[in-house]
């Protein structure tokens, strides 16, 4: 038995030298050169400035943008940072809810969702995910109808007809990878920044 | 339930099913130490570590010296991993600057990650440096997965020798596994990764100011290289705490795709594998059979469950099936066939929080864990855990008959027997046995997220996780405190080595005896009688252990649920 002590010694540290740091190292040094975008966080930039990432959903609480899934991440509290607190797109704590089918604080928050989004457009269904945390918290997307459901709302505060911002949410709108895989979906944050783009009339 | 949704699941299983054939072929190759196209490139790095290491790749080993040797192996990687936490603050590539770990957290991890389970009670992007990430745990994905491969290749060579001692040598196994099956593969699929999006950078983590002005920070990191082989080798422990389900770390429905083929892959080839080396092909797709046909069933009833969504969301007018804890660029159905598949192998990754599935679609990850994680399974672990089953069945059959049981041409004795039972029943002691101490100590009690059934649940879950070395989770549970870093450690261990010893002895007694022809008393063992058989043993085995404990956690819930009782 003692003659496998050297190979588990030698080899070990051998092999967690290759899959440890080499492998990783080089795919680094691969991957930053064939796609440096992606490989940097797909950072989306304006004015010089990072604004986010494509792939990395962010608040968006005012009216005149469209908004998110709900997302329950956390944070330290920036009064106390002893203390956790609620933290929506933290992209630094990714996390869901991990409320259960039957959880009563899940069903009242949803319940409240639901009768806010109710009152800002009566006419149409509210869509599930527009109630409903996701799975990071850092959902970038929505789906293309929660999208139409905010339409109402976004133009009127930009004073656009609604056409127009109907017809940026379906250039916005990303069907299935090669129309089976996934679900149709709409980037927010692509969403909001051809909105800002396109400019009130 | 859509029919582009089943087709999603059809074109699945059919990729799988068509990649079992060449893959099985390439690794049957590898382990029998055959010329592969890579040998030109890597056959002098795999020469060099042997001179270096002290290894005779001619000489063979014993079972005995084949799991001490493998153990050994564990001991140095668990140091290594438990340094690299407890000293991440002084070491470099921690631009974070996160602070050590916690000894009890340091010691839970390391052993999840040995075993193949990747339990997290760490959250990735706030609790661990790129350095603890790329040396630390991608590196245990890697070997751990070897391990799991290289034993199921080990107790393979105890069905096809004849009157042999050696089952082959551990570390001619592991080394190959690695150079040739898991490194070459995670090459190629970190690039695709990276080109969907995923960031592969020793950057630290990015300061954005949002459209409406307020700050984020972004975590970003060498994510790609490391999710490749947590995919492939089913290990599942993510960069980030979301897992899979976090954007960075699952870009498109495309990467999401082929992250659920590649936790497959492996495990279904390593069924081929078998038929070669046992010289009936036919032999490897019954086992991939009886394999299917628990995990379509499986499938059917969690996409059911997640697309009908539940009574308390439907009573506010709310359709569309369950998005709680759920992705809209997954959706309904690559959520729920992902979840299957993490949980029936032993990888643990999730693209949506099972924590918040309905009842009954919660209900099957955990049922694919109780029964052993044998359908496809862990790398390697699925494969042996299923021949141990297997080993029951014909046990059971032969009982049935009366005549003494044979499988692959080997007879199968009380030893055999008693060494499958050994490491079946290792299952629920360790699963109900923590559970029930769990849910009457007050302290485990208060780590609960949910009340009612579903807290009752979660436990449940962690300690089926935890043995099974899935490393999935009702994430709501609070895992980090010293009670669940200890008992769920436990768990891990006990799940993983126990199981292997008693497989390892069983590898060895069968090398040893003589193959026999198969007689007109043979039960066939490639038909559908035999399919049949070995599905209907495992489910009363799993059925009857784990009946009770199901039926006042999800079951109760899916009762109350109906009636749109909360809790």
């Amino acid at each position: 038995m003692l003659r496998e002590l050297r190979p588990a010694i030698l080899v070990l540290v051998l092999l967690t030298l290759i899959t440890g740091l080499a492998y990783p190292l080089a795919m680094t040094a691969i991957a930053g050169m064939i796609f440096p975008k992606q490989a940097q966080g797909s950072l989306i930039e304006k004015g010089g400035k990072v604004i986010g990432s494509a792939l990395i959903g962010q608040e968006f609480k005012q009216d005149k943008y469209f908004h998110g899934r709900p997302s329950a991440t956390s944070g330290p509290d920036p009064a106390d940072s002893t203390k956790i607190v609620s933290a929506p797109y933290n992209a630094a704590n990714s996390s869901g809810s991990n409320l259960g089918p039957t959880s009563k604080a899940l069903n009242d928050r949803i319940r409240e969702d639901v009768e806010k989004l109710k009152a800002e457009n009566p006419k149409a269904t509210v869509p599930v995910d527009l109630v409903t945390t996701s799975g990071s918290g850092l959902d970038p997307d929505i789906s293309p109808e929660a999208a139409l459901f905010q339409v109402p709302r976004v133009a009127k505060v930009r004073n656009m007809p609604e056409d127009r911002i109907r017809a940026l949410v379906t250039e916005n709108t990303k069907d299935r990878f090669v129309g089976l895989l996934g679900e149709p979906r709409v980037n927010v944050l692509a969403l909001n920044l051809a909105l800002d783009a396109a400019g009130p009339k | 339930m859509t029919a582009i949704g089943w087709f999603q699941i059809i074109l699945f299983c059919a990729i799988i099913v068509a990649l079992a054939k060449p893959l099985g072929w390439y690794m049957t190759r590898i382990f029998n130490g055959e010329r592969t196209f890579l040998s030109p490139v890597l056959r002098p790095v795999e020469a060099g570590l042997y001179w270096i290491g002290g290894v005779d790749e001619k000489r063979e080993q014993h079972w005995l010296t084949y799991a001490v040797a493998m153990l050994l192996f564990h001991v140095g990687g668990f140091l290594i991993l438990y340094a690299l936490m407890r000293l991440q603050a002084v070491l470099p590539l921690n631009p974070q600057e996160m602070s050590a770990v916690a000894p009890d957290l340091a010691f839970n991890t390391a052993i999840s990650f040995i075993t193949n389970t990747n339990w997290q009670n760490y959250g990735g992007e706030s609790t661990l440096s790129y350095l603890v990430q790329m040396l630390g745990l991608t590196h245990q994905n890697f070997l751990s997965a070897a391990t799991g491969i290289a034993l199921a290749v080990a107790m393979i060579r105890g069905f096809s020798r004849s009157s042999m001692r050696t089952i082959g040598n551990f570390w001619v196994d592991v080394t190959r596994c690695t150079l040739y099956v898991l490194l070459p593969i995670c090459v190629v699929y970190t690039l695709f990764l990276v080109w969907q999006g995923m960031p592969q950078t020793l950057q630290p983590y990015v300061d954005a100011t949002t459209l409406e002005g307020a700050k984020q920070t972004i975590a970003v990191g060498p994510v790609a290289s490391q999710v490749a082989i947590k995919m492939l080798g089913t290990n599942g422990g993510g960069f980030f705490n979301a897992n899979a389900a976090h954007p960075f770390e699952n870009p498109t429905a495309l990467s999401n795709f082929i992250q659920m083929l590649s936790i497959f892959a492996i495990g279904a080839a390593l069924t081929n594998v078998f038929g070669r080396m046992v010289g009936d092909q036919r032999q490897g797709w019954a086992i991939l059979a009886v394999m299917g046909v628990l995990f379509f069933a499986g499938v059917a009833v969690t996409y059911w469950a997640e697309a009908g969504g539940t009574t308390a969301l439907s009573s506010l007018g709310l359709t569309g099936g369950n998005m709680e804890g759920k992705e809209v660029r997954f959706g309904i159905v690559a959520s729920s066939l992902f979840a299957v598949i993490t949980t029936a192998a032993s990888c643990g990754a999730v693209n949506a929080m099972h924590d918040s599935f309905t009842a009954l679609g919660g209900m099957i990850p955990l049922i694919n864990i109780q029964l052993g994680e044998i359908i496809i399974g862990g790398v390697g672990a699925g494969l042996y855990g299923m021949l141990l089953f297997v080993v029951l069945a014909i046990f059971v059959a032969g009982l049935m008959v009366g005549r003494t049981p044979e499988y692959a041409g080997k007879k199968i004795e009380a030893r055999e027997v008693k060494m499958a039972m050994l490491a079946i029943l290792i299952l629920p002691l360790m699963i109900l046995g923590w559970t029930a101490v769990a849910v009457v100590y007050p302290p485990a009690v208060a780590s609960m997220a949910n009340s009612g059934p579903h807290g009752f649940t979660e436990v449940l879950y962690a300690f089926s996780s935890a043995t099974g070395n899935n490393g999935s989770a009702f994430g709501g549970l609070t895992g980090n405190t010293f009670f669940y870093n200890l008992t769920l450690a436990s768990s891990m261990f006990v799940g993983r080595f126990l199981m292997i010893i008693p497989a390892m002895a069983l590898a060895g007694s069968l090398a040893a005896k003589k193959s026999i022809a198969p007689s007109a008393g043979t039960l066939p063992t490639t038909g559908g009688l035999f399919v049949g058989l070995v599905v209907g043993v495992i489910l009363i085995i799993g059925g009857l252990t784990f009946f009770p404990a199901l039926a006042l956690g999800p079951i109760v819930e899916h009762l109350a649920g109906n009636a749109n009782t909360l809790f």
